[in-house]
């Protein structure tokens, strides 16, 4: 039973992580219709520009976190939206899938090239060592994610639901010329949401990467499995975004432990197909109806 | 016609000429290389390590009087890749080829070597690299073969551990482990309380450690790829794994102590070479290592600076440039250290390749690795 409870707390930990990353994709899709390929490269890119700022510039982790959320959110939030999403998104998604996965390629390559092709140590932000109650042992590091995802999923809802901005984008995600009537900038809005997704990347990063070891290739797995958890959960719903990565987190750590570890990574894309067939709208998700 | 035949003799005197010098322009080595990807640390290491051997040789003067050149291709940690590098050696004329250190891009890739009659060099350790026959491959660690039955009887008599649960890295390098491991293990007495496949470039090891935990054996050996190795060691460590954590080499090299950090504290690795071994040679190849790419060598570094070194004392004692002759002369062959430092330790090949020298018991103590024994080469080298 201590294993059981161990791996459902350790599973919804990692899930945390991947729900912080399936929000910025829920989040892009419904402010503005933007899927981002590159979601998982928006993850890896954060981890080097801390490693930059702890290592050479010498700052402390929190300090560090702080400067590469406004550095990610210069970069991932503004300009991406700018440079990326704002010619191309006139011309429907498809162009749109492209250019991300395009984008994603790019990064990839120019850190292999510019930075380094090897791993790289990353500190955890949390303390080492176990919280023991009898049988059952979680370490502070998978009590120190939650907590923190939690907060910052907690913090969204509460910004989302209770302030007139947060409002106001959901206004802009719902109806777009419904809010433009009723005088919401809309295109503030949408930046708004691109600087979140930002934000939501660096915090991810600052959890995975201990984990993960900073490499240019890191956001291959949290980016896939964080879109699975996005359309398992439901693309249209923040609340999808999170149920989809608690259930990846959860449901791999149980497969891994109680089937074979060979078939953890299969569980994500088990879950996706078989909710792509029978409710494609996802677990929270509502079914859209679009014009042909 | 008398114009056709001068000009053709000039032609042939041309030709002549050009052979005459490029018998005299640089060897060309090769080294197929992971450069990026899963094997990225390895190869880059060992790749590192080529390219000291070869400025100091080309230093002291190159091999008969010629200089080396030495050109790496990335195979990007991929078989597919490494296969075709291997043809484009092979189409540039290579003398011998270093790599891939991956054992399985290596059993893909040399069958274009063989075809050329050139002889290979790899710092792969899957047993069957060297059990296809293949005249012209070398290897610059040992086999696991040799490796795996050293650290099983460590684990019997020093450990004392009546149970193992193994991770491994289902590649050949991880298969082949494994399946040595096993045998040596059983030929021990030693049961296999959990026997765990991870995948190459996993990043999640949580499951694999509860599985360990679950298996309740007396200590676990894990046999990854570094990055993979430091992973499963801060997975360890994470989950308060407090029994002995036994590794192959590669659990306590360098780079998987940097990426592990204080989760790397206690593991224990035979490794076959290491550049805190107490040797005077080794300790001056760790400086002149530092000294050129600002960080300590892993053991991948130290193969790729002695296989360059064995390359010169053959090429010496087979006084040309000529691939089959050397693979000839180095099957049975010794090299020692008082003749040839580079080679670093005494070295004996056998007829399929695989070699023979000391080894150490290693163990990590505050993110350093301490070598706690010396084991003697299997045979004595004479």
């Amino acid at each position: 039973m201590a294993d059981f409870l161990q791996l459902i707390i350790s599973g919804t930990a990692t899930g945390a992580i991947y729900a912080l990353c399936a929000l910025g994709f829920t989040l892009l899709w419904q402010a503005s219709g933007t899927i981002n390929f590159a979601q998982g490269e928006f993850v890896m890119l954060p981890a080097f520009v801390m490693l930059f700022f702890i290592n050479t510039a010498g700052l402390p982790l929190w300090l560090a976190f702080l400067l590469t959320c406004l550095v990610a959110m210069l970069l991932l939030g503004y300009t991406f939206k700018r440079v990326i999403v704002d010619p191309l998104i006139r011309h429907g998604v498809i162009p749109m899938v492209i250019a991300t996965l395009g984008l994603s390629i790019g990064v990839k390559q120019l850190t292999k090239a510019g930075v380094t092709a090897q791993a790289m140590p990353f500190s955890s932000p949390f303390p080492d060592g176990l919280l023991a109650l009898g049988d059952f042992k979680v370490s502070y590091a998978d009590i120190g994610t939650l907590l923190m995802a939690g907060l910052i999923v907690i913090g969204l809802q509460l910004f989302l639901n209770r302030t007139v901005t947060g409002r106001a984008m959901q206004a802009v995600a719902q109806n777009t010329d419904a809010a433009k009537v009723l005088g919401i900038n809309v295109q503030r809005m949408v930046l708004y949401v691109f600087l979140i997704n930002a934000v939501l990347a660096v915090v991810a990063a600052l959890l995975v990467t201990p984990t993960y070891l900073a490499k240019f290739d890191m956001g291959e797995s949290i980016g896939l499995k964080a879109f699975y958890a996005a359309i398992i959960g439901g693309f249209n719903q923040t609340r999808g975004a999170l149920l989809g990565g608690v259930l990846v987190g959860v449901l791999e750590n149980l497969t891994g432990a109680y089937i074979s570890p060979a078939y953890k990574e299969g569980v994500a894309l088990l879950l996706f197909l078989v909710v792509i067939i029978f409710r494609p709208e996802g677990l929270l998700g509502k079914a859209e109806e679009r014009k042909v | 016609m008398k114009q056709v035949l001068r000009n053709t003799a000039a032609a042939f005197a041309l030709a002549a000429a050009t052979a005459a010098f490029g018998q005299q322009g640089p060897v060309q080595i090769v080294g197929l290389m992971e450069l990026s990807g899963t094997g990225a640390t390895a190869g880059t290491n060992f790749d590192n390590g080529v390219k000291l051997a070869v400025k100091e040789i080309n230093a002291a003067g190159g091999i008969l009087g010629r200089k080396i050149e030495y050109t790496s291709m990335d195979t990007q940690s991929a078989p597919q890749t490494a296969k075709a590098l291997a043809q484009k050696a092979v189409d540039q004329g290579a003398y011998v080829v270093m790599g891939p250190v991956f054992s399985g891009s290596f059993i893909v890739s040399m069958a274009e070597t063989k075809r050329a009659e050139i002889p290979n060099f790899t710092g792969g350790e899957a047993a069957n690299i060297t059990q296809q026959g293949n005249p012209y491959v070398f290897r610059t660690s040992f086999t696991q073969s040799t490796a795996m039955p050293k650290l099983a009887r460590y684990i019997k008599d020093t450990v004392k551990a009546k149970s193992v649960a193994m991770v491994w890295v289902n590649n050949d390098f991880g298969k082949g482990g494994r399946d040595s491991m096993s045998k040596a293990l059983e030929a021990q007495g030693i049961k296999v309380a959990a026997d765990i496949s991870t995948d190459p470039g996993q990043v999640d090891f949580s499951a694999a450690v509860l599985k360990v935990k679950q298996s309740n054996a007396d200590a676990v050996f894990v046999y990854t790829n570094e990055e993979e190795s430091a992973r499963a060691l801060r997975e360890l460590k994470k989950q308060g794994y407090d029994k002995p954590i036994i590794g192959e080499t590669t659990l306590t090299g360098q780079k998987v102590i940097e990426l592990a950090g204080d989760a790397a504290n206690g593991a224990i690795a035979h490794v076959g070479l290491t550049v805190d071994a107490p040797q005077p040679g080794i300790k001056a190849f760790d400086e002149k290592f530092q000294k050129e790419y600002k960080y300590k060598s892993d053991h991948n570094g130290m193969k790729g600076y002695t296989g360059m070194y064995v390359v010169k004392a053959i090429t010496e004692r087979i006084k040309k440039f000529d691939g089959k002759e050397f693979a000839k002369t180095l099957h049975g062959a010794t090299i020692k250290v008082k003749d040839y430092p580079g080679v670093l330790l005494d070295v004996h090949f056998d007829n399929n390749g695989d070699l023979d020298r000391e080894s150490f018991l290693v163990k990590v103590e505050k993110g350093k690795q301490v070598v706690t024994a010396t084991l003697p080469p299997v045979s004595p080298i004479q």
